[in-house]
């Protein structure tokens, strides 16, 4: 549950700042594009469909009940996936952090939601 | 008290109370006893008490007369006590004269009570309190003994098992703002690739999908039709079961042994039911006719229907086998109730069926089909009336296959299949006035007014060895001699029924000779030659079918309406 403060968010940021190269045509198109990246994108995961389709809907229902507080969206999740699908699941909600971390297979979804990463796993 | 005792020597003493002799010893001077024998005798010193009176001899010879009594000398006369009541002094006669002289705590205690003794030799007193309290268990205390029993112990052994730990991966990245865009942007770019090659595309991925989820519905329906072997042994996998459960049904069908046979009484007999054939389709119907398969001998056919006219329903038509009782092998549900049912003798997968709505069909067992193959409809001549028999006859010149068939509307007809096609040819109607002139030929009227002049024929049956002859019973009474060749015309009638005509059977073996069962309680014996019957028995009840002993030209069966079978042997 590491968060690491990014001083740029793509997302909310003016195109100017977020991208410096390109020509104000290219901007203003990636702005556009920039603006539809608000939908969950699953990054790695090899859950089971179902539980993926679940899981996907739990970090992205938590993400947007707690806006800015990664914290309270990340132990939101971990509980949700505890309640789920037993004990020992581990979640990560932030802009920008590096992470190694050991999990138990089919039991790993690395996504981007917006600007965010989360990494939902379990270990026990 | 109990843990100790005391030994107390009370006197009581009037005076001073010393025997004489004692006087005599103890008033004897201190003096060393020197008598011969005793020398080695430490020397006794008589002690004197201080201030003893010494007397001399005469003194102590002195006789003193001493009375002992009970009374102290040294208690008080004169006690005074306050009378409380009285309120006055009074003087209590009662004094104490117990005087203690001599007391000796014994040394001897009780075993049990050793443990207090020792704890407390001094203070018996709080020995004794906790005595009191504990209340000890009545017990034998002379062979009493303590037992206790302890089991086995058994030895404990130590095992341990270790699962195998859930498999793991280590997964290391970096999550960065950068790779964020740039994953959206790749997925972006994908996603227009995607678009773009759908539409050219498009058939073959759904194509591709399909196979992959099963249709549930077609699943259900399942393999069992689709793959015939997988059905057959499905099937026979399922005769096997019904072979264990009906095994002591087919151990009865063998050897099964009439107790009341012995009894010599030929009037009655009992009937032992074997299979029992349920199917939960079929409820509340009535079996209208059976009819078995001439080439499968376990195979036969119910038909259901209802012989109430207000409580007409759809018909169904069911296949049995003796190897499953417990399901029909084919199940047909017709628009109307079923009345008869034939197979073709050759062609056993073949069936004629007729209804009460006055159709005929013809169903083939070998299709796995709904409906029938060949149906009767109005165009082509079908029957106005219930359909009261059907009956195979031998292939036309043309080998095609054909039967006839009977009902209430006074036809007879006969029907022929031709490749999609069932052709209808009227053999004969059943003319009321034909009745009174066998003879004469039927004047041709119109269909409406010949409605009513038409009997209702009830029953047919072919000659055995003349193909085109053949009779029919009919519900006035009469049985009709016909020929498939003389059209409206009668070669014989048979009149002697008063009711209806349920059956007519030509004998198998002495071909001239039929029967006729009636509602009229009898079932006569005729010879197609001469109008009057042979014989005629009465069976006192509504006679509903007949039926030849395949074995016997003399014996026949026939059963009534109060659910009486009727094994006839008649004397021909």
């Amino acid at each position: 549950m590491a968060t690491l403060g990014s001083t740029n968010n793509l997302a909310g940021g003016p195109p100017d700042a977020a991208a410096g190269a390109g020509g104000a045509s290219a901007d203003a198109k990636e702005g556009d594009s920039r603006r539809n990246f608000n939908y969950p994108l699953v990054k790695i995961c090899d859950m089971v469909d179902e539980l993926r389709l679940e899981a996907v809907d739990m970090v992205v229902t938590a993400v947007e009940k707690h806006p800015g507080n990664y914290e309270a969206a990340a132990k939101n999740i971990k509980e949700a996936m505890d309640k789920r699908c037993g004990s020992s699941w581990h979640v990560i909600v932030g802009e920008g952090f590096g992470f190694q971390m050991t999990y138990e297979q089919k039991n790993l979804l690395f996504m981007y939601f917006g600007a965010l990463g989360i990494i939902v796993w379990k270990a026990s | 008290m109990k843990s100790t005792r005391r030994t107390k020597i009370v006197d009581t003493l009037a005076g001073r109370s010393l025997s004489t002799s004692s006087m005599k010893s103890v008033g004897a001077d201190p003096e060393v006893n020197t008598g011969g024998g005793e020398d080695w005798l430490p020397s006794k010193t008589l002690l004197k008490p201080p201030g003893q009176c010494i007397l001399n001899e005469k003194e102590l010879n002195e006789e003193f007369t001493r009375i002992l009594n009970a009374n102290n000398p040294k208690a008080p006369h004169n006690v005074a006590r306050f009378n409380h009541k009285e309120h006055i002094f009074k003087a209590s006669p009662n004094v104490d004269h117990l005087v203690v002289h001599f007391e000796f705590d014994g040394y001897l205690v009780f075993k049990e009570d050793a443990i207090n003794a020792e704890d407390g030799e001094s203070s018996v007193a709080p020995a004794v309190e906790t005595e009191e309290k504990k209340k000890p268990l009545l017990r034998n205390q002379f062979n009493f003994s303590e037992r206790a029993a302890q089991t086995f112990n058994n030895p404990t052994r130590e095992r341990s098992s270790n699962t195998e730990p859930p498999p793991t991966r280590v997964l290391e990245d970096e999550v960065t703002q950068f790779s964020i865009y740039d994953a959206y942007c790749e997925d972006a770019l994908q996603k227009e690739k995607a678009a773009k090659e759908k539409p050219r595309a498009g058939k073959g991925q759904k194509d591709e999908e399909k196979p992959g989820i099963l249709p549930s519905e077609a699943h259900n329906e399942d393999v069992y039709n689709k793959n015939a072997e997988f059905g057959k042994s499905i099937i026979i996998i399922e005769r096997m079961a019904n072979q264990n459960t009906y095994d002591d049904i087919s151990q009865d069908y063998k050897f099964w042994e009439d107790a009341s046979d012995e009894l010599g009484d030929r009037k009655s007999g009992t009937l032992l039911p074997l299979w029992k054939f349920v199917c939960e389709k079929t409820k509340r119907k009535q079996v209208t006719a059976v009819c078995w398969n001439p080439k499968s001998p376990d195979l036969f056919a119910v038909a259901y229907g209802s012989y109430d006219f207000s409580k007409q329903g759809p018909g169904m038509i069911a296949c049995f086998t003796l190897k499953n009782p417990s399901y029909p092998e084919y199940l047909y549900i017709t628009d109307s109730g079923v009345l008869c049912l034939d197979f073709h003798p050759q062609h056993p997968s073949m069936m004629a069926v007729g209804l009460y709505d006055g159709s005929v069909m013809i169903y083939n067992l070998q299709k796995k089909s709904e409906g029938p193959i060949f149906k009767s409809t109005t165009s082509k001549g079908k029957h106005t009336d219930p359909v009261w028999q059907v009956c195979w006859q031998k292939d036309d010149l043309d080998d095609n296959a054909n039967f006839f068939s009977v009902s209430s509307d006074g036809r007879v007809s006969q029907w022929t299949l031709i490749k999609n096609e069932l052709i209808h040819t009227d053999v004969i109607r059943l003319s009321i006035e034909a009745l009174n002139n066998p003879a004469s030929v039927i004047p041709i009227k119109h269909d409406e007014e010949r409605l009513f002049d038409l009997a209702e024929g009830c029953c047919f049956d072919f000659h055995k060895k003349i193909d085109h002859l053949f009779v029919v019973g009919t519900e006035e009474g009469k049985i009709h001699k016909c020929s498939k060749a003389y059209n409206n015309q009668y070669l014989l009638s048979f009149e002697g029924h008063s009711m209806g005509v349920y059956t007519v059977k030509y004998n198998p073996f002495l071909c001239d000779v039929f029967l006729s069962a009636s509602a009229d309680w009898t079932v006569k014996l005729w010879d197609h030659n001469s109008s009057k019957p042979l014989m005629s028995f009465d069976l006192s009840c509504p006679v509903g079918d007949v039926a030849w002993a395949p074995y016997s030209s003399s014996v026949f069966a026939a059963c009534t309406a109060d659910g009486k079978l009727n094994d006839v042997g008649s004397c021909l």
